[in-house]
């Protein structure tokens, strides 16, 4: 195949790529999105493949095995499991981006020189920092989402001066790297810089606590994208680089969309900490007392009820109660009672994480609003059902300016009637502030697993027909 | 306590302040009710209806004025020509009174009922709070009245309110601007939309365009930045600037509308001027002005209240008493609202009145009590607070912190500038074609990422990370060139291995991000 074909396919992939994008804006379009890239992908892999003269059996061989592979993981996978999922991936464009620099440095498909080699050398230097950052990073935002590591944020001391020192050294190495001119010593240079920057990638994600994390694994994505793009620039290929770049500036929003979530900054995110240093300046005082009800008096509430609004965080998927919940939304809803959800940005793990999970359980996505969307709805709304949700809705956000979370977007739970809170117990939120909402007047508290108390509040509501 | 509910007497009320439904509620309160033969008549509730709920019937006023201690009534006590009769002299000493009242325009008959000893409640002055508006009377006839008005503007209007498209040509719709957008603006808006007609309104106080546009209607907004919110949700007297800027609109809606609805009151002052006799000049022939506060003076220069005025083939409606040409629903509503009230005076349900002054909805609607004037009442707080006043208080010690961030900021922006500008001469300086065209590629291709991405809807991000993480496995491409070209057998095992995890990538991600976009439905 002549290399304008191959160009030629490689642009239809591009575009396709971006049609791909463009198709997620909205759920009507999506699944057209889903095939646009399949099909970019495919495109780019035959075109890829025409245009080699050997090692053709090899390469079906290795695409056959890991495509099988990717496919059989993704077909086991719970969708509670998504974001682990989500964080393994990026775990693999990582190594497979260090594995490609190099062999790109070893055996260089184009002959290069003088400042074109020196950017070349450059290319893979970053191509392969970042894909070894990511590779390791991810395997530990993996770890922590599966709970294998504990998701505490772990703070060394000094760990903003180690990661200093990381960055400098491999500069270092960097200028050792170009200027040597023995392949030998330049791999020497390479593989200690990988090292180090797996160090670095595990670090950072270790500092970094579980609530976080819808901002690391974007974070992580963005950096996957870059990585490509990083390789795309040393092979010369720009097909590598369009996606990659894709890929990245995605990342890179959603890893905004979050911060400004949560009233953050992306620095203070990535350098992360955060909950351990500010213990919970507003005390909440003792007098106050928390009202607890029961299952019948909620299953009484929402039955009198005209307008539910379900607030569900982490704990819902933790519990695996979306299932109940939804039935619950069913029932509710025949009886014509207006049920919709107020899903916060950073509610659970991953950005979407709550949709994915509620469409599981086959809630109907237009009743699944936004922050934005429905806090303003709140003061009519009869009853709140907060399913395993703490610092989303926790009024100091808005009402104590010395609170930590102070100035972060909350949702206005206490604003409607009736608030009920589904719980285990009453540890604070993540962010390990104290939660005035459960002191409110109008908020009564169910304490139990939310898988549990949800299920048996479905079977009182259907049994007192 | 014996409840008297005499027949109003002032000429063309209709009303009556109860019904046989809030008779029989009365009753329950533990209270013994006595009507006057003849009061509901006219609101199309005749004595039997009464004498079955349960009350008994007063043959004359001066029977039931002298037997009932509790009188309930629409209008204040007023002297009647026709009838030779003074209420005001029949109202017994040491007894209750309920009606409207408007403290404000009668100090005298608060006197002379201080000077009774008459516990006397001004149904008008009830405190806007939430907890009230089961008894507000103002709302309920408002309400009717910003109906009514609609009704009555549409009787005068020899047009269709909507328009139409006929065989027998095209009928543009009525063009209606309702001034004021209380209760009874609001209510006239929906009445004059849902006949069809293009509906505008005009309010000083900016809170209520939400309201407005909630109704259908267009809210005019002045260039000019001033809110009219005073206390207890009315309307404040605004400043000169605002109300020549005013006058120029309404001068500019005047030409266009066909009808002007007015309902600008100020609580306690002569309703405000807004509708001058050129205005009504500049209207077209046939237009309607339907003045509902006719009864305070009148919103329009021309308005003559109680009657319809025409100048220039346009109609100025000054009624008085649109609730009473209403009289069976106002009734009703109003009869609500009195029973609400006596609910709150008798706590115990046992037909004992008592006057707990502690009580902000008690003591604003007791007007005198115990042989003293106890009007106006001491101000309650504020209804509606805007919920951005906490914030404002912690602002000035976080505002200097701010102004110093701001700068380090504006620093690193200014830096930022600076570093990338260095960076682009650096890479068109010395960086050779073949790079410059990939990062042409590179650039362009974040932007078209950038603006793709805004686009997804965030209930999708999680599809969108699978997605984008899928495709990045477009490395594979890269695995797969090196692959084909190796030499070297641990860069083949490399290549072979970057190829094998980069397709786990695609086909892991494509499938999941498939199997969770097949569960999103409506």
């Amino acid at each position: 195949m002549s290399q304008g074909l191959i160009t030629v396919a490689y642009v239809a992939a591009s575009v396709l790529f971006i049609l791909s994008l463009g198709g997620l804006s909205h759920q009507e379009t999506a699944r057209r999105g889903n095939v646009y890239g399949i099909a970019g992908i495919l495109i780019a892999i035959a075109a890829t493949m025409a245009g080699m003269g050997a090692g053709w059996m090899m390469t079906l061989v290795a695409i056959a095995i890991g495509g099988a592979i990717g496919i059989v993981i993704a077909n086991k996978v719970e969708m509670t499991q998504m974001p682990q999922l989500v964080a393994l991936l990026h775990s693999f464009v990582g190594l497979a981006a260090v594995l490609v620099g190099f062999a790109g440095f070893v055996e260089p498909l184009v002959e290069t020189h003088g400042a074109e080699h020196t950017i070349k050398l450059v290319e893979v230097f970053v191509g392969i920092f970042i894909g070894a950052v990511t590779f390791t990073g991810s395997l530990i935002a993996c770890g922590k989402l599966d709970g294998r590591i504990a998701s505490k944020a772990l703070t060394l001391p000094g760990r903003h001066l180690m990661n200093l020192i990381i960055i400098a050294a491999c500069i270092g190495l960097g200028g050792w790297f170009l200027t040597t001119d023995s392949t030998v010593e330049g791999l020497m240079a390479l593989a200690i810089m990988t090292a180090l920057a797996a160090i670095l990638g595990i670090h950072l994600i270790m500092a970094i606590g579980g609530a976080d994390m819808p901002v690391v694994v974007s974070m992580l994505n963005s950096y996957s994208g870059w990585a490509a793009s990083a390789i795309g620039f040393m092979l010369g290929n720009d097909l590598l680089i369009v996606t990659g770049a894709l890929v990245g500036s995605s990342g890179a929003i959603l890893s905004y969309i979050m911060c400004k979530a949560m009233n953050r900054s992306f620095v203070s995110v990535i350098l992360g900490g955060f909950g351990q240093t500010s213990s919970s300046s507003a005390a909440v005082d003792g007098d106050l007392t928390i009202q607890e009800t029961s299952i019948d008096e909620v299953a009484d509430e929402l039955r009198n009820a005209d307008s539910v609004i379900i607030a569900p965080g982490y704990g819902m998927a933790v519990a695996q109660a979306q299932n109940a919940v939804s039935e619950i939304t069913q029932y509710l809803r025949k009886r014509g009672t207006n049920v919709r959800f107020a899903i916060h940005p950073v509610a659970g793990r991953l950005p979407g994480h709550m949709n994915v999970l509620l469409a599981e359980a086959h809630v109907p996505y237009d009743i699944v609003l936004e922050m934005d969307e429905i806090n303003e709805d709140f003061p009519e709304t009869d009853v709140v059902l907060v399913i395993g949700a703490n610092d989303t809705v926790n009024p100091s956000a808005a009402e104590d300016p010395g609170s930590p979370i102070a100035g972060m977007p909350v949702l206005e739970v206490w604003k409607a009637r009736q608030v009920v809170v589904l719980k285990r117990g009453m540890s604070a939120g993540y962010s390990g502030v104290e939660n005035p909402l459960f002191f409110k007047e109008n908020t009564h508290m169910l304490f139990g697993d939310a898988h549990e108390s949800t299920s048996r509040l479905l079977s009182n509501l259907t049994s007192g027909d | 306590m014996k409840i008297g509910i005499p027949k109003e007497c002032h000429p063309g009320e209709n009303r009556v302040a109860a019904t046989p439904a809030s008779v029989g509620k009365l009753i329950k309160l533990g209270h013994t009710v006595v009507v006057e033969t003849g009061a509901g008549d006219a609101a199309k509730y005749h004595d039997d209806a009464y004498r079955e709920a349960g009350a008994e019937i007063a043959a004359n006023a001066r029977d039931l004025w002298s037997e009932a201690e509790f009188i309930l009534k629409v209008r204040g006590p007023t002297y009647n020509k026709e009838a030779d009769l003074d209420e005001t002299s029949l109202v017994k000493d040491n007894s209750y009174l309920l009606s409207f009242l408007w403290p404000a325009q009668n100090p005298e008959l608060l006197e002379t009922l201080a000077s009774k000893n008459v516990s006397a409640f001004s149904i008008d002055a009830l405190p806007r709070i939430s907890r009230a508006q089961k008894m507000d009377a103002l709302s309920a006839m408002g309400n009717i009245a910003g109906y009514r008005a609609v009704v009555e503007a549409s009787n005068r209007f020899g047009r269709f309110f909507t328009g139409q498209v006929t065989a027998a040509g095209k009928v543009p719709p009525a063009k209606v601007m309702v001034i004021g957008a209380g209760v009874a603006g609001l209510a006239a808006i929906g009445a004059a939309r849902s006949m069809g007609a293009i509906v505008r309104a005009f309010d000083t106080r900016l809170e209520v365009k939400e309201q407005v546009e909630s109704m259908g209607a267009d809210f005019l907004e002045l260039d000019f930045e001033e809110d009219g919110s005073g206390s207890g949700g009315y309307a404040k007297q605004m400043s000169k600037e605002f109300i020549e800027a005013e006058m120029a609109l309404f001068m500019e809606q005047a030409k266009e509308v066909d009808i002007i609805i007015t309902t600008a009151l100020i609580p306690g002052k002569p309703a405000p001027r807004l509708i001058t006799a050129d205005m009504v000049r500049a209207m077209k022939p046939g237009g309607v002005v339907v003045d509902l506060a006719a009864e305070q003076g009148g919103n329009c220069e021309l308005t003559q209240p109680g009657e319809v005025a025409v100048e220039n083939g346009v109609s100025i409606v000054g009624y008085t008493d649109l609730p009473s040409r209403m009289a069976s629903v106002s009734s009703d509503l109003y009869a609500t609202n009195l029973w609400h009230l006596l609910g709150e005076l008798t706590p115990e349900k046992d037909g004992e009145i008592k006057v707990n002054m502690e009580d902000t909805v008690i003591r604003g609607v007791t007007v005198t009590h115990e042989g003293k004037v106890t009007w106006p009442a001491p101000q309650p707080e504020k209804p509606a607070p805007k919920p951005a006043q906490p914030k404002a208080a912690a602002q000035p010690a976080g505002a200097e912190a701010e102004s110093g961030k701001s700068g380090t900021k504006a620093f690193w922006k200014g830096a930022l500038l600076v570093a990338t500008a260095a960076a682009l001469y650096g890479i068109g300086a010395y960086a050779p074609t073949s790079f410059l065209s990939h990062f042409t590629v590179f650039v362009l291709a974040c932007f078209v990422g950038w603006q793709v991405i805004w686009n997804v809807t965030a209930s999708l991000h999680t599809p969108l990370m699978s997605v984008t993480n899928a495709i990045s496995g477009i490395i594979v491409i890269g695995a797969i060139l090196h692959l084909a070209q190796a030499q070297n057998l641990v860069i083949g095992i490399l290549a072979f291995f970057a190829v094998l995890i980069a397709c786990i990538n695609i086909g892991g991600g494509f499938r999941v991000t498939y199997r969770m976009l097949k569960m999103f439905h409506r």
